[in-house]
C-alpha cells in the first residue's frame, strides 16, 4: 500500500481529519491517566507529609541507584521513539523498525531492573509478605512501602503495555503492514503513550525515591 | 425476486432495517445501533434498581424490621445505589441519547471512534452482569460509597467483586467520553460552528469532560480499596498511619462531579424539548451553553461538602460551602433561561413538554434543598437523615430520570420510526410526577424530624410519612413500567413517524425516520443558527 491508497475511515473526510482525532484521543486518554496517576501520587505526598520521619525510614531503606539506572533506560527510551516518529515522519521504514525495537527493548530492561529490585526488596523484608524479616519499625514506614509496591507495580502494567505495543509497532513496520509517513499517526499515538508513561515515572521517581532522602 | 429496482429501492435503507440478525446487532459499530444496545442494557438495570427499592419501600411500611433482615436491607439498598448510579444513571442520557444523537445533531457520519463505542457497551455489560451477579450471590452491605473502614475490614459481603465490576464499568464512561469530545471536535459539519450547536450537544461536552477527569480518580481509589481489602496495605488503615478519612476525599472527588454526569445530560435534553415545545429560539443560548461548562468545572470543587460532618477542618467546610453555592448560580441560570423561553411562546402541549416541566419543577425543589445541605449549620442536623435520600432523589431521580424518559418520547419517533400514543405518554408523565412528589416529598419531613437513612425499622412515630411514602413509590412504579407497554406497542401499531413530528428545528429533524445508516442522504451544510425557530414564527403571524 502506498501513501496514496491510505484511505480515512468512512466517518471522517479525510487523513487530515482522522489524524486530528486520533490525536485529540490519544490527549484525552492521556489526561485520564495523568488523573489516575495523580490520584496515586496524592496519596503517596499526603502520607510522606504526615509522617516524615516514618517515611525518612523507609526512604533510607531504597535502591535509589537501580532505580536512577531504570530512570536512565525509560528516558532513553523516549528518545528512541522520538527518532522513531522523526523515521516515521520522513518515510524510512527501516530506521523506524530499528528505533522501535530498542524502545522496546530498553523498557523491557526497565521491567528486568525493577524485578530484581523487588527481588532484592522482599529478600529484605521491605515488601508485604515477608514481614519477620522487616528492618522496618513503624506502621507507617510499612505504609509507605505497601504504596510504594502499588504505584510501581500499576506503573509497571503501562511500561508492560508500552512494550507490547513499541513491539507490536515494529512487527507491523517489519511486515510492511505499516506504510510511512501516511501512517505516521500511529507511530505518533503509541510515541505520545510512552512519554506520557515515562513523564509519570518522572513523579514517581522523586517522590518515592529521592526527595527527603538522608535528610 | 427478480424485478426491476423501483425508486423505493434506490434510496438508502433506514439503519433498522440495513442487516437484521443478532449478529448484526451485537457487532455493529453503527452509533445508533449501539445506542439502541444501550438502552436495552439500562433499562434493564432500571428495573433491577427498581427492583431494589420496591423492596426497601415495602420494608419501610411497617416500623418493626419484619421483612428484611437488617443485614438484607443494608444489602438491598446497596444494589438499589450500586445499580442505579453507576449501571443506569451514568450511562443513561450519554450513552443512549448523545451516542444516538450527537453524530447527527452535528451532522455527521458516526461518532470518531465507531469500534471503541462498542467496546464500551460490552465493558458496561461485562461490569454490570458481574455487579449484579455478586450482588445477587451475597451482596455487599456497605451502601454504593463503599466508605472505609467498614468496605476494607469489617464488610463480610463481595466488595471487591463489586468493585471489580464498578472499575470496569468506568472504562466504558471514559471512552464514551473521549469519544464524544473528540466527535464534538472534530466532526461537525461545514457551517456548524460551536455556538450553532444544539444545548444537548454542550451538555454532552460538559459531561464528557467530566466523564474523563473525574472517572479515573474513582479508579484508583476502587484499586486501593480492593488492595486494602485483599493484603491490608494499610492505606487507610489508621493501625499503619493510613487515614480512612482520605478514602472519602477521594471517592467524592469522583462522586460529586458524577451527579452532574447524571443531571447535565437532563438539562440538555429539556433545552431542546423547551425550545421545539415552545417554537422559540431559547433565551440566552449562551449562557445556557456556558453554564454547562460552568456546572462541570466548579462541580470539581465541591466534593468536601460531603463531609462536614466527617472531621475535616473547619476552615475547609467554610470554603466547600461557599462553592457548593456557587453551582447554583449556573443552575438557576438554566431554571430561569428556560422559563423565560415559555414566555410569550408558541406552545405545543405533548408529553415530552410535560416530562420537561417535570424535570424543571423537581429540579428546582432538589436544587433549593441541597443548598440547605450546603449551610454549615443546616447540614450539621439534616445530615444523614432522609432529607439528603429526599434531596438527591429529586435531583437523581425526579429530575434526571424525567429527563430521560422526556428524551425517549421526544426522539422515539426518530428512532424507532413510530410515534407512540400520545395520551399514554401525557398519563405517564402526570404519573410520574404525583408519584415521585407523594413518595420524596415525605421524605424531607422524615429527615427534618430526624428519621436517620439506612435503617429497616424506625419509632412507629414516622410510619405515618413511611407509608405516604411508600404508598406513592406504588404509583411511581407502575408510573416508570408504563412506558414499557405502550412504547413496545408502538414498535408495531404506532403509526409511523415523519421527517419532522414536532416541527422542531435541528439536523436530526432533516433526515428520514429512523435515519439511513450514514444519517445524511445528502451532504450537510449548516447555513442556519440553532434553535432557528423565530423567523419562521414571525412569517406565519405576518
Amino acid at each position: 500500500m502506498t501513501a496514496s491508497e491510505a484511505r480515512p475511515a468512512e466517518q471522517f473526510e479525510d487523513l487530515r481529519q482522522q489524524a486530528e482525532a486520533d490525536r485529540l484521543g490519544m490527549w484525552l486518554f492521556l489526561a485520564s491517566e495523568t488523573m489516575m496517576f495523580g490520584g496515586l501520587l496524592l496519596v503517596l505526598w499526603f502520607y510522606r507529609l504526615s509522617h516524615p520521619r516514618e517515611t525518612a525510614e523507609a526512604l533510607a531503606s531504597m535502591h535509589w541507584l537501580l532505580a536512577t539506572g531504570n530512570t536512565a533506560l525509560l528516558l532513553t527510551g523516549s528518545l528512541c521513539m522520538t527518532l522513531a516518529l522523526a523515521a516515521a515522519r520522513e518515510g524510512e521504514a527501516r530506521v523506524l523498525r530499528r528505533w522501535l525495537w530498542v524502545a522496546a527493548l530498553l523498557g523491557l530492561g526497565f521491567l528486568a531492573g525493577k524485578s530484581v529490585e523487588y527481588g532484592l526488596e522482599f529478600q529484605e523484608g521491605l515488601l508485604p509478605g515477608n514481614d519477620p524479616a522487616s528492618p522496618l519499625k513503624s506502621g507507617a514506614a510499612r505504609l509507605f512501602m505497601n504504596v510504594y509496591l502499588t504505584a510501581t507495580a500499576l506503573h509497571g502494567v503501562h511500561i508492560l503495555v508500552a512494550v507490547l505495543l513499541v513491539g507490536g509497532l515494529a512487527w507491523r513496520v517489519g511486515r510492511g503492514n505499516l506504510p510511512v509517513p501516511a501512517k505516521a499517526v500511529t507511530v505518533e499515538m503509541i510515541a505520545l503513550y510512552w512519554h506520557v508513561v515515562d513523564l509519570i515515572w518522572l513523579f514517581l521517581y522523586p517522590t518515592l525515591y529521592l526527595a527527603g532522602r538522608g535528610a | 425476486m427478480n424485478t426491476l429496482p423501483t425508486a423505493a429501492d434506490a434510496a438508502p435503507r433506514s439503519y433498522l432495517d440495513a442487516a437484521h440478525g443478532l449478529r448484526s446487532w451485537l457487532f455493529t459499530v453503527d452509533h445508533k445501533r449501539i445506542a439502541v444496545l444501550y438502552m436495552l442494557a439500562v433499562t434493564f438495570f432500571f428495573f433491577v434498581g427498581g427492583l431494589a427499592a420496591s423492596l426497601i419501600r415495602i420494608e419501610l411500611v411497617t416500623s418493626e424490621g419484619d421483612l428484611l433482615t437488617a443485614d438484607g436491607y443494608n444489602r438491598a439498598f446497596t444494589l438499589h445505589g450500586v445499580i442505579m448510579v453507576w449501571f443506569f444513571l451514568i450511562p443513561s442520557i450519554p450513552s443512549v441519547f448523545g451516542n444516538f444523537l450527537v453524530p447527527l445533531m452535528i451532522g455527521a457520519r458516526d461518532l470518531a471512534f465507531p469500534r471503541l463505542n462498542l467496546i464500551s457497551w460490552y465493558l458496561l455489560m461485562g461490569g454490570g452482569l458481574f455487579t449484579l451477579l455478586a450482588l445477587v450471590l451475597g451482596g455487599v452491605d456497605t451502601g454504593w460509597t463503599f466508605y472505609t473502614p467498614l468496605s476494607t475490614m469489617f464488610s463480610n459481603g463481595h466488595v471487591v467483586a463489586v468493585i471489580c465490576g464498578v472499575f470496569v464499568a468506568g472504562f466504558s464512561s471514559i471512552l464514551t467520553g473521549i469519544n464524544l469530545i473528540v466527535s464534538i471536535h472534530t466532526l461537525r459539519a461545514p457551517g456548524m460552528t460551536w455556538f450553532r450547536l444544539p444545548l444537548f450537544v454542550w451538555s454532552m461536552y460538559a459531561t464528557s469532560i467530566i466523564l474523563v477527569l473525574a472517572t479515573p480518580v474513582l479508579a484508583i481509589t476502587l484499586v486501593l480499596v480492593a488492595a486494602e481489602h485483599l493484603f491490608g496495605i494499610g492505606v487507610f488503615d489508621p493501625r499503619l498511619g493510613g487515614d480512612p478519612l482520605l478514602f472519602q476525599h477521594l471517592f467524592w472527588f469522583y462522586s460529586h462531579p458524577a451527579v452532574y454526569i447524571m443531571i447535565l445530560p437532563a438539562m440538555g435534553v429539556v433545552s431542546e424539548l423547551i425550545t421545539a415545545s415552545a417554537h422559540k429560539r431559547i433565551f440566552g443560548y449562551r449562557f445556557v451553553a456556558f453554564s454547562s461548562i460552568a456546572i462541570a468545572i466548579i462541580g470539581f470543587m465541591v466534593w468536601g461538602h460531603h463531609m462536614f460532618v466527617a472531621g475535616q477542618s473547619m476552615y475547609a467546610s467554610m470554603v466547600f460551602s461557599l462553592l457548593s453555592f456557587l453551582v447554583s448560580i449556573p443552575s438557576a441560570i438554566k431554571a430561569y433561561n428556560w422559563t423565560a423561553t415559555l414566555y410569550k411562546s408558541d406552545l405545543t402541549v405533548h408529553a415530552p413538554f410535560l416530562f420537561a416541566l417535570t424535570f424543571v419543577g423537581l429540579f428546582i425543589v432538589g436544587g433549593v434543598t441541597g443548598l440547605f445541605l450546603a449551610l454549615l449549620a443546616a447540614d450539621l442536623h439534616a445530615h444523614d437523615t432522609y432529607f439528603v435520600v429526599a434531596h438527591f432523589h429529586y435531583i437523581m431521580v425526579g429530575a434526571a430520570v424525567a429527563g430521560y424518559f422526556g428524551a425517549l418520547h421526544f426522539w422515539w419517533p426518530k428512532i424507532t420510526g413510530r410515534m407512540y400514543p400520545e395520551l399514554w405518554g401525557r398519563i405517564a408523565a402526570v404519573m410520574i410526577f404525583c408519584g415521585f412528589n407523594l413518595t420524596f416529598f415525605p421524605q424531607f419531613l422524615l429527615g427534618y424530624l430526624g428519621m436517620p437513612r439506612r435503617y429497616h425499622s424506625y419509632p412507629a412515630d414516622f410510619q405515618f410519612l413511611h407509608v405516604m411514602s411508600s404508598a406513592g413509590a406504588s404509583i411511581l412504579a407502575v408510573a416508570y413500567a408504563l412506558p414499557l407497554f405502550y412504547l413496545a406497542w408502538s414498535l408495531r401499531y404506532g403509526q409511523r413517524a415523519a421527517v419532522n413530528p414536532w416541527g422542531a428545528a435541528g439536523l436530526e429533524w432533516r433526515t428520514a425516520s429512523p435515519p439511513p445508516v450514514h444519517n445524511f442522504n445528502s451532504p450537510v451544510v449548516v447555513d442556519f443558527e440553532a434553535y432557528d425557530y423565530a423567523p419562521e414564527a414571525a412569517r406565519d403571524r405576518l
